[in-house]
């Protein structure tokens, strides 16, 4: 071995610790310099939003907006309330209403709704201190053209699918993996309150599918969807407008899928300023601007979700393919936090044991 | 020839500051796990069937991934370590690859190939891929330098070639076949990464659940519960292991140099022929893993290298393989930085003990059960509670994953040492060196050289860790690993296909340290 090339890897690992060193150092002493503030917001992964916006966006207000998908909302939620105080970041995007008195608990955020003209219920489900964004509900999706084929009629509560006539029919995720899942779950405390396992036992005696991810459940075991057999699914109640939006030339004019309006829960994502944060005065900003109208009239089509902002445009496919469920069901968030994990176990006795 | 006294007083003196870091860095997170992890809520956790049920499964995968790691290796090394095989350098630096691969990219990559992921089957396919280059070495070894005598005597008396191999070969192996396994199933009984990617998510093992726990339903003390399970359990198969060890070890024959035969008869040629399917079997992922990540739709183009740097989808101003590299990079060179000279270090001290050789072997090993996952979740916890708040410190990353890596210095450096002969340093002393200087002139190039390679080996463990930087990474500052475990969790093709290229560039650094590395290694070479 020669001492030389020893000597080599030793420079460059010194190297490295000390442009390592140098560049963190590069980034403090940035709020000094008149540059742009730049504002970090943490995601959950499956954020979205046109890129157009963020560019007009900072080039109005001067704030660069830095977007940090960091995991599922359970997992960024998580590591807010690890970190409440002293945050990665200064917004975080994707708390969800199954989450929030977690994070309410543990005062990860600066209390601040935006002024803007939002949704009466979304707003008082943030509880005063997150701004809502958008909603959205998990719904029982359904294979149109399966069931005209065979001359069944279409189930339109939840008390159908534990008729014999849709035995061995429907696929639904499992609550522990798939947060879908777990909406499903919390549909039927939310219907069934105490007795909410007897359903689940009569599903289970008609046949009930149980896979671990929405994408398994859709692609795999969905008839619509893909090689499936199943014509009863747990998905989205904007699953029918994302058929139409994904689909490859030439466009279908009619999705092939419904949505069932009967027990959907709805999930309510918020954003807020995330306690501690070096600039919150530009955090709130861009929360501001994350309800503004051109954000709230893209979010649909980015993210496939409703608006939390009144008199927003809908795009055309929601219009026509994503009815609202005029009631969809809800449970308060401390409810969720206290109960979920001992429901998720007791359903997995009866579900899968 | 006096032999040269390395006095008690002076050995602590040494050992007293790496060992004080060393124990007092992998001891804060357990005591600080003990402290939290014990509480009403513990006894919860314990008697909760599910808590079994995990555990059960985690033993039964690490059982199993042992038995088929062991038993797929064994014609390998009979053929590269008993026979003439050409290119037996490239085979067995090729078997050795999966060893210092990352355990995600692995993961990802049996996605790709396995039609049966998502299973255990499939996990333990991926632990065997892993283990069986560390079960040939070792193994080998002890194989390759058997007195051949025993068994030729055996077959002039007429004993048919299994016989001589069950009744005059394997007993003599035992030992090795046993240290490998103890080693197979403690890397396979805190695996993580591949688990979590190859896995069936309904089915945890403990190092997953704890996972699940802490940072999924945020019930630290849950977590923290498990994690002493985990490391209850390991000391228990350890201490089992040991008294295994002493029953099983009978005489060997070894000799100092090797002996290898031409290959002749029909089972010769049938174990070359198995090796050779092992080898293509052992690649066969890699290729699949760089096939998916230049396969763009049907086609193929670096269309996914080009994402990574620039991602054409700014709506969500994902982060660069940029920001992941370097942020990789950094830590690693701080991990090593930390791991080789706190390992040289204890492994010096452990070099010159003269008494008590194999009960420091128990102890050095213990560190090497000691999970990723358990080390993030206490450095975690230390953040949290310790008198400092080091939440979101940036030197946490790194710090979890030099306390990964120190043990594996120790188990590299430490054997190159203590193959040096004694002598050599009474000659030194007798011409009038000191201590230090005898072991300095004597010792120190050796040492030198280990050093370099376990630092390869530290670097490499470091660009791949995900285990413990998963409970301490910070959202503006992901890995590389955690950047791909982040692309698998999205849907669709460009995301696959990211994670694949981002596979590929980790793969290509992780062996060109590896590499860089290995270029101190000696020709003649010991341990792993």
């Amino acid at each position: 071995m020669s001492r030389v090339r020893l000597f080599g890897v030793t420079a460059i690992v010194c190297g490295l610790l000390i442009s390592g060193c140098s560049s963190s150092s590069d980034s403090q002493t940035s709020t000094s310099s008149p540059e742009p503030v730049t504002v970090r917001v943490i995601t959950h992964d499956s954020f979205a939003l046109s890129s157009e916006l963020v560019d007009s966006f900072q080039e109005t207000s001067g704030i660069l907006v830095e977007f940090l998908p960091a995991g599922d909302a359970g997992e960024i939620v998580n590591r807010a309330v690890l970190s409440s105080g002293n945050p990665d970041a200064d917004v975080l995007f994707g708390v969800d209403t199954t989450l929030l008195s977690r994070a309410l608990d543990a005062e990860v955020f600066d209390p601040y709704v935006a002024d803007a003209d939002l949704r009466e219920d979304l707003v008082a489900a943030g509880a005063g201190v997150v701004t809502p964004i958008d909603d959205g509900d998990v719904c029982i999706n359904i294979d149109d053209a399966w069931f005209a084929e065979r001359g069944i009629p279409l189930p339109s509560t939840l008390e159908d699918l534990i008729d014999p006539t849709y035995k061995d029919l429907l696929v639904v995720q499992n609550p522990a993996t798939s947060s879908p899942g777990l909406a499903f779950l919390l549909a039927s405390v939310a219907r069934f309150g105490e007795e909410w396992p007897d359903y689940w036992a009569a599903l289970r005696s008609n046949g009930v599918s149980v896979v671990n991810g929405w994408s398994e459940a859709y692609y795999s075991e969905f008839s619509a969807g893909g090689e499936g057999d199943r014509p009863l699914v747990v998905s989205y109640a904007t699953s029918p407008p994302a058929e139409i939006v994904f689909a490859s030339d030439p466009k279908p004019t009619q999705p092939s899928t419904s949505v069932m309006l009967d027990g959907c829960f709805q999930q309510i994502e918020f954003a807020g300023v995330l306690r501690g944060t070096a600039h919150p005065e530009q955090a709130r900003q861009v929360i501001d601007w994350l309800v503004s109208p051109e954000v709230q009239a893209d979010i649909p089509l980015s993210m496939f979700v409703y608006p939390a902002l009144n008199n927003v445009p809908l795009p055309q496919e929601f219009v026509l393919f994503a009815p609202r469920p005029e009631k969809p069901l809800s449970l308060a968030s401390e409810v969720i936090t206290e109960n979920r994990q001992e429901w998720v176990e007791q359903w997995t006795q009866v579900v899968l044991r | 020839m006096q032999p040269v006294n390395y006095s008690r007083a002076g050995l602590i003196a040494l050992a007293a500051l790496p060992l004080t870091l060393v124990i007092s860095l992998i001891a804060i997170p357990l005591v600080v796990l003990l402290v939290n992890g014990l509480g009403p809520e513990s006894l919860d956790v314990l008697v909760a069937g599910s808590t079994w049920r995990i555990v059960g499964y985690t033993v039964i995968q690490a059982l199993l991934s042992t038995l088929v790691s062991v038993v797929c290796a064994i014609p390998a090394t009979y053929v590269l370590y008993r026979l003439r095989v050409p290119g037996r350098r490239i085979l067995l630096a090729l078997v050795t690859v999966p060893f210092v691969l990352p355990t995600v990219v692995v993961g990802l990559a049996f996605r790709e190939l396995l039609p049966f992921a998502g299973t255990t089957a499939a996990i333990i396919v991926a632990h065997a891929f892993f283990n069986i280059g560390l079960v040939i070495r070792i193994v080998g070894g002890v194989w390759g330098q058997l007195d051949p005598r025993p068994a030729q005597v055996a077959t002039t008396l007429g004993a048919p070639p299994w016989r001589v191999f069950t009744d005059v070969t394997v007993p003599q192996l035992r030992s090795a076949l046993l240290a490998s396994a103890i080693l197979v199933f403690l890397f396979s009984f805190t695996s993580f990464g591949v688990v979590l990617v190859v896995g069936d998510p309904a089915l945890p093992t403990i190092e997953v659940e704890i996972y699940r726990k802490a940072i999924q339903i945020l019930d630290l003390n849950a977590a923290a519960t498990l994690t002493l399970l985990q490391l209850v359990i390991i000391v228990v198969a350890l201490a089992f292991a040991v008294r295994l060890q002493a029953q099983v070890s009978t005489g060997r024959n070894l000799t100092a140099e090797t002996h290898r035969e031409p290959i002749r008869g029909l089972g010769n040629a049938c174990a070359v022929a198995a090796t050779g399917a092992l080898v293509a079997a052992l690649l066969l992922p890699i290729i699949a893993l760089a096939a998916r990540s230049i396969r763009v739709g049907d086609g193929w183009g670096l269309q996914w290298f080009v994402e990574i740097f620039n991602p054409t989808d700014t709506t969500t101003r994902a982060t660069t393989a940029w920001t992941s590299l370097t942020v990789s990079l950094r830590y690693a060179a701080i991990a090593t930085a930390i791991a080789v000279p706190l390992g040289v270090m204890a492994a010096v001290v452990l070099s010159l003990a003269r008494r008590g050789r194999t009960r420091l072997d128990t102890v050095i090993s213990l560190p090497l059960g000691v999970s990723a996952v358990s080390i993030g979740l206490g450095l975690l916890l230390f953040s949290l509670t310790g008198p400092l708040d080091l939440r979101g410190w940036s030197l946490l990353v790194p710090l979890g994953q030099a306390l990964v890596a120190m043990p594996l210095v120790v188990r590299v450096v430490l054997p190159v040492l203590r193959s040096i002969d004694p002598r050599l340093r009474e000659v030194a002393a007798t011409l009038g060196a000191s201590p230090a200087r005898a072991w300095l002139l004597v010792d120190g190039p050796l040492a030198l050289r280990a050093a370099a390679i376990s630092a390869g080996l530290a670097a490499a463990v470091s660009l791949g860790e995900f285990g413990a930087t998963a409970f301490l990474v910070r959202a503006d500052a992901p890995t590389v690993p955690v950047q791909i475990v982040r692309l698998l969790g999205r849907p669709g093709e460009a995301n696959l296909g990211q994670a694949a290229a981002l596979s590929v560039i980790l793969i290509v650094l992780t062996a060109l340290v590896v590499g860089l590395a290995e270029r101190a290694r000696p020709a003649k070479s010991t341990g792993w």
